[in-house]
């Protein structure tokens, strides 16, 4: 019988294993991911930048970073946090404290049926609609909106400028875009109620432009910063009812931090054009650099 | 190919937040699979309740499961808190099955043998069941591990970061090199780990490895033979 | 549980169950994806997993393929096979993901189902005079039969429960609420969706531990030591894996 010897080994690496399970717990804590909340804008100056899962937020928000990193400030990143939805109670309880955000999206957050649509009445209408907690900086000059887009063909076979201009289609149409397209104010019930033009809905997601330069859509939810619209020779519809809110980059920060932060990100917004954003997008899909790499090679040509 | 080279350091450190979040799991689902395996294998009253309820947990989409759990826990959606916890449910919804058929699988002429020497059920378990029951938990075990590795991916879908995020950020930037570099990093860490229980597995119970001798050199005796050794 | 209830009302709203995105319309696009996965890896590892078996070679190569097979992320293989492929052939990498996640289970399945067979009652066929083709037909395959089951249950519940994943590429099944409440944090979607899912894999399951029990030949069903007994609902996804080392523990006993 050797069961003595083998109860020694088995055994003893077992509780060895629950031991530093149990003390791992306890000791460097490594569940708790939860950036520290609440008094934050004090003590350290660290600060929690998060971002979209979409890579050209991702650059944005990398761009923030490094900046505040320059300035003193200890940047957290919490990169990559899916959809509105799903990170801005994080914003609003603090455990993130600066968001790259673009603003008619953001107000149609808030305020699903607010009737702003140009740059500058929706950025004051945001400023309004923000809980208390939270502050808008500056605006870039920089959007990235949704869009209906459609290929150059389809375009010139159907005679298209605007949105208007679908009621002429005689084929069915089918819009493109992601899942959750199919709630928002501006998707499928949007342009049926704006413009009274019925079209089907697919949840292309990240293929949309890829399905729509296939065929398998003819209409795609297309954000207006996308390279691929001049590469794939898209047409970006023209809005004459405004069904699409002008949407700027912005940072959204926490209420009490604005001040401190916006010494470091005004200055980045204001110099963050429409060309500059594709630019940065381009060097993300094309060049395949990384956010990190385009981030700092924009700041040192851009301070 | 030229991105996999230029991006070794970003693959390197998602790799390690991706083991670490995995083997939490895989290692909270094993430590919990024992006792919870042992009372349902025990207590046979409980058996069809642990068993049935912990392998029903698997039916469970683990998209759904990842926004749910917070929800009923408190936690954060986007922790990897939430991620490990989702993923030790599964590992449990496969382990403790595991645990209950390895424990079966013990020669009930060895347990009353061990009784006869004088082992209480504590010390019986540890030294005979437990051990005896080895291979047949290691093989859960490494399913387990397997299945925890390539599932974690999913949690980038939630904003947990790890190589799951060379699949989205890959396929929205169409860098194809980038999404398979995610598959393969996810494929090779999860062969390492498997090796590596596999290795353990002979190292805890080398028993397992001598017994094809052992059953060479009995080649013609009967079957019962072994059980009654 | 407001949140049970708000899934339940999400469920039963008549809106749900109406139109292009009908959940009738995604459950039947779930269970075409789970019956065609299935039904391909099963011809492709049912012939295989009796040859391996039968002529008793090829076990480690299988067992070494099936490995790397499990270690592959679904998820990330079809992305990968999307931007492959193209958007056009989205439904060909779907159906190549799912069958490379179904394959492993059933040919252990098969394979075991035949190595669990007692060496003595295929040595008392061929001295019966059987050729090896009668032996494979009348003998084995039938007394392999409950194991082979039992792999294609779980990969079924596997892929059943992998199909999800599908809706981030466009292409249905009860994922697309999943997902699209993911996005819009809308728990009743979620919730509403995956209890779908569940209910849809646990009557699979069901179905299959019925077809498992039949499965066992009639000769053996009354003093059944051959087959397992049918095993509760909801087993691990990969348990042909253990039953094949679980097997192999019986095979070598009763080989010696």
């Amino acid at each position: 019988m050797k069961f003595p010897m083998r109860k020694t080994r088995a055994g003893s690496v077992l509780a060895l294993a629950g031991m530093l399970a149990l003390a791992g717990c306890g000791a460097s804590d490594p569940l708790a991911n939860e950036p520290s909340t609440g008094a934050s804008g004090d003590a350290g100056k660290t600060v929690v930048v998060g971002s979209q899962a979409y890579y050209s937020n991702e650059i944005i928000a990398e761009i923030y970073a490094q900046a505040l990193e320059k300035a003193g400030f200890t940047v957290e990143r919490q990169f990559n946090i899916g959809q509105r939805d799903a990170y801005m109670p994080q914003l609003e309880n603090g455990s993130i404290d600066i968001m790259p955000e673009y603003t008619g999206n953001l107000l149609q957050y808030f305020e699903p049926d607010t009737t702003a649509r140009a740059t500058d009445d929706v950025y004051d209408e945001l400023g309004k609609a923000l809980p208390d907690s939270l502050a808008v900086l500056d605006q870039a000059q920089a959007s990235d909106q949704d869009s209906y887009t459609v290929t150059e063909k389809f375009a010139k076979d159907n005679g298209l400028a605007s949105i208007e201009d679908l009621a002429k289609v005689s084929e069915k149409l089918t819009l493109g875009g992601p899942p959750e397209l199919a709630e928002r104010p501006y998707g499928p019930k949007g342009l049926s109620k704006t413009y009274g033009i019925d079209a089907a809905f697919s949840a292309t997601g990240d293929t949309t432009v890829e399905d729509l330069v296939a065929g398998t859509v003819n209409v795609g939810n297309v954000f207006t910063a996308d390279p691929r619209i001049k590469t794939e020779n898209l047409v970006v519809l023209k809005d004459p009812k405004a069904l699409f809110l002008a949407s700027n980059v912005v940072p959204v920060v926490e209420a009490d931090m604005s001040d401190d932060l916006a010494a470091v990100l005004n200055p980045i917004s204001a110099k963050l054009s429409a060309e500059a954003l594709i630019d940065l997008n381009v060097q993300s899909t094309v060049d395949q650099k990384s956010a990190e790499d385009i981030a700092s090679a924009w700041l040192g040509s851009n301070s | 190919m030229n991105w996999i080279l230029e991006n070794l350091d970003l693959i390197g450190t998602l790799a390690l937040e991706h083991l670490r979040q995995s083997l939490w799991a895989i290692a909270a689902g094993f430590l919990i699979s024992l006792p919870l395996g042992w009372a349902a294998w025990r207590y046979r009253s409980l058996r069809g309740l642990v068993v049935t309820g912990t392998g029903l947990l698997y039916t469970i989409p683990s998209l759904a499961l990842l926004m749910i759990l917070p929800v009923v826990t408190g936690m954060s959606a986007i922790s990897e808190a939430n991620l490990i916890v989702s993923l030790t449910v599964y590992a449990l919804a496969i382990m403790v099955r595991c645990v209950v058929d390895g424990l079966d699988s013990v020669d009930p002429q060895t347990r009353s043998a061990a009784t006869a020497m004088g082992y209480g059920p504590g010390r019986r378990f540890a030294a005979v069941e437990l051990p005896l029951a080895g291979p047949v938990i290691l093989a859960g075990l490494r399913v387990t591990a397997v299945s925890t590795i390539s599932l974690a991916t999913v949690g980038i879908l939630v904003g947990v970061t790890n190589l799951g995020y060379l699949f989205t950020n890959g396929l929205q930037r169409r860098i194809i090199p980038e999404v398979l570099a995610g598959v393969l990093a996810v494929a090779l860490i999860a062969l390492l780990i498997d090796l590596l229980l596999v290795l353990a597995g002979r190292w805890l119970m080398p028993w397992t490895t001598a017994r094809p001798q052992r059953a060479r050199r009995a080649r013609n005796s009967a079957p019962e033979a072994v059980g009654t050794r | 549980m407001n949140l049970l209830r708000d899934a339940f009302s999400w469920l039963t709203d008549p809106a749900q169950w109406t139109g292009a995105s009908s959940l009738l319309l995604l459950l039947g696009q779930h269970l075409m994806y789970t019956a065609i996965a299935v039904a391909l890896a099963a011809v492709i590892a049912i012939p295989l997993g009796w040859a391996i078996g039968h002529t008793g070679r090829g076990r480690e190569i299988a067992v070494a393929v099936s490995g790397l097979a499990r270690a592959v992320p679904s998820f990330g293989l079809l992305i990968l096979l999307v931007l492959l492929a193209g958007v056009l052939h989205k439904p060909e990498a779907a159906v190549i993901t799912f069958v490379l996640l179904a394959i492993p289970s059933i040919l252990a399945g098969a394979y075991t189902g035949l190595e669990s067979i007692d060496r003595k009652t295929i040595d008392a066929a061929r001295a019966m005079g059987m050729t090896e083709r009668e032996i494979l037909a009348k003998v084995e395959i039938p007394l392999g039969l409950p194991l082979l089951v039992g792999g294609l249950r779980s990969a079924i519940l596997q892929v059943a429960a992998t199909v999800t994943i599908a809706a981030y590429v466009n292409l249905g099944g009860l994922g697309l609420p999943i997902i699209t409440g993911l996005n819009l944090r809308r728990y009743d979607m979620v919730l509403g969706g995956a209890l779908l899912v569940a209910a849809l894999a646990l009557v699979l399951e069901l179905l299959m531990a019925l077809a498992q029990r039949m499965s066992v030949p009639r000769g053996l069903r009354s003093t059944s030591t051959a087959g397992p007994p049918a095993e509760p609902a909801g087993r691990g996804a990969d348990h042909a894996n253990t039953t094949e080392l679980h097997r192999d523990r019986t095979v070598e006993r009763t080989r010696t």
